[in-house]
């Protein structure tokens, strides 16, 4: 924006922008502020807002009573677990309909995209029961398969987007100079898809890491991430809100981090390219 | 440039996706189909086969099913309003020259990345809870009557918890199209005379439509599956049991499987009346 700006406006813009900001963002640092309070002073009325004894007491607790590491290991595998085998399946797929498109290309995407509308709810009982059959019931087999082909359309989506920008031309010489498939994909793709697919990782941890149908559904204890770790505060324990803090806090501080890395790829990738 | 050789071997890149796609929807499809003609109850050990159509008829006759489907309506429409005006009023500010617009930025897009158990449940207790919450000492501050949010307000509550988690993403959108606006067009607006709100209304809101479109496309995918926000709140209670949530109930709290399957093949119809018209916009609006 090159145009002029006068520094009262400015300065009134400025105010403006961070008082919306900092209302949207309060509930999160309400949460961070009373998890290092006491139960007493969580509930104190009037509320307390900086000047209170700081204490951490509530993260050992939470630690103690619902191992929290466990979950967050739980997290952490079925997040990048399901990632990395969606990215298996999807590179070669997304490789192929980016540059060798037949006919019905589009129409395959599109029709990888709806199965993402598809309700979740139509299928639980029968996955339920399959994985009782099978005896992975709360199993990580389990769970990263189903994380990985609810999140499998949109990986091949982000990585379709970004292979298409790759210049062909440069693969044709390739060509050109004999390089078989494989040393096309090795020496000449691979190096400039890797910031594509640095994203659609980034990204598909995040939504694999919140993702709450199926983890909830799915898992009771051994394979449980923080989502259902998290819903188990919800009786009665919600009602002590430092514990509730602490256990929040450290359930999203892991994917916060990740996420304010990643605000660009974002916009791109979730809007499918649409978007830049 | 695609041989033939080159064409087979793309076709077989592509196999194991759309393979794994392609038995992940029909096989537990085809099982909930079935499930739907039995007189299915797990806990009563009831296991009849074949009572034809009636599962479907007392589902979409009894007043839960009307209920949720205007539920479901309410919920992704409201939430969807919100985020869209908010968004695009959003978008609006941060475009403007301020101070520290990264950390704004950043402040804003948080919500966005809070799991939606976190959410719900800090939500519920710590800010909507009429005797601690947050929101109960700010009434009382203003001497108002605190509300317990929950019990009579359900459905706006929701509404509100989650369209704090996406208003950050139809912000960030939004605010991305608006930054790739041509400068040049506004300043020759603004030297003509264009008033404030005609430049918004017939340059800005114009070169927005299109990401407007996939934003509401993109929630729109996943709002009609909302599921750990109601879950946690009211458990489908008070007025705010969507479809997927009735359908949840009937299989999952009753048992009810054979009512429960009908129900899913309904939404599963539903849901894809809404994905035939959404997948034509995307057409027009992501290049495939």
């Amino acid at each position: 924006m090159a145009r002029a700006v006068t520094p009262q406006k400015k300065a009134l813009w400025t105010v403006l922008a961070w008082i919306v900001g900092l209302i949207i963002f309060f509930p999160i640092l309400w949460i961070i502020l009373t998890s290092f309070k006491t139960e007493a002073t969580a509930i104190a009325d009037p509320p307390v807002w900086f000047f209170f004894d700081w204490t951490t007491e509530n993260y050992g607790i939470v630690q103690d009573r619902s191992d929290y590491f466990r979950f967050l290991w739980n997290s952490v595998i079925l997040s990048v677990g399901s990632t990395a085998v969606g990215i298996l399946i999807a590179v070669p797929a997304a490789w192929s309909m980016a540059f060798v498109p037949g006919r019905r290309t589009k129409d395959i995407l599109m029709w990888m995209l709806s199965t993402k509308m598809l309700p979740a709810v139509g299928v639980l009982f029968p996955i339920v029961l399959i994985a009782k059959w099978l005896n992975m019931y709360d199993s990580y087999i389990l769970l990263i398969g189903v994380l990985t082909l609810i999140n499998l359309p949109i990986i091949v989506w982000m990585l379709y987007t970004y292979f298409k920008e790759i210049p062909v031309d440069i693969l044709e010489a390739a060509r050109m100079d004999g390089a078989t498939l494989r040393s096309e994909i090795l020496y000449i793709l691979t190096p400039m898809a890797i910031p594509g697919i640095a994203s659609t990782v980034l990204l598909n941890i995040i939504l694999a890491w919140n993702e709450a149908f199926w983890t909830l559904n799915l898992t009771t204890v051994s394979a449980a991430p923080l989502t259902k770790f998290i819903a188990s505060y919800s009786s009665p324990e919600g009602l002590f809100f430092a514990k509730l803090s602490a256990a929040s806090t450290m359930a999203i501080a892991p994917i916060l981090i990740l996420g304010w890395f990643s605000q660009k790829q974002l916009v791109r990738g979730l809007t499918f390219g649409a978007v830049k | 440039m695609a041989t033939q050789h080159s064409r087979s071997a793309a076709r077989l890149m592509m196999a194991p996706a759309v393979f794994v796609l392609l038995v992940w929807m029909l096989v537990p499809l085809i099982m909930t189909l079935y499930f739907s003609v039995l007189d299915y109850r797990p806990m009563r050990g009831a296991f009849d086969c074949c009572v034809g159509l009636s599962n479907y008829t007392s589902f979409l006759t009894s007043s839960a099913f009307l209920d949720s489907i205007l539920v479901t309506l309410v919920m992704v429409g409201g939430i969807l309003a919100i985020t869209v005006v908010g968004g695009v009023a959003l978008a609006l500010l941060l475009d403007k020259p301020i101070w520290g617009q990264g950390i704004v930025r950043i402040l804003v897009i948080a919500p966005f990345f809070v799991m939606p158990t976190v959410s719900a449940l800090v939500w519920k207790n710590m800010f909507m809870d009429p005797v601690n919450g947050l929101l109960a000492h700010l009434w009382e501050f203003f001497g108002a009557e605190p509300i317990s949010w929950l019990s009579d307000l359900p459905l706006f509550s929701i509404i509100l918890i989650v369209s704090w988690q996406w208003l950050p993403f139809a912000t960030l959108i939004l605010l991305t199209a608006i930054q790739s606006l041509d400068s040049e067009q506004l300043e020759a607006a603004e030297m003509d005379g264009a008033p404030g709100y005609s430049r918004f209304l017939w340059i800005i809101l114009p070169h927005m439509a299109r990401a407007i479109t996939v934003v509401i496309l993109i929630q729109t995918i996943f709002l009609l599956s909302i599921f750990a926000e109601i879950f946690v709140t009211t458990n489908g209670a008070f007025g705010t049991r969507t479809l997927t949530y009735l359908v949840y109930q009937r299989v999952i709290e009753s048992q009810n499987v054979g009512l429960g399957s009908a129900g899913g093949i309904i939404a599963v119809i539903l849901a894809n009346i809404v994905a035939i018209f959404l997948m034509r916009i995307v057409g027009k609006n992501l290049d495939a």
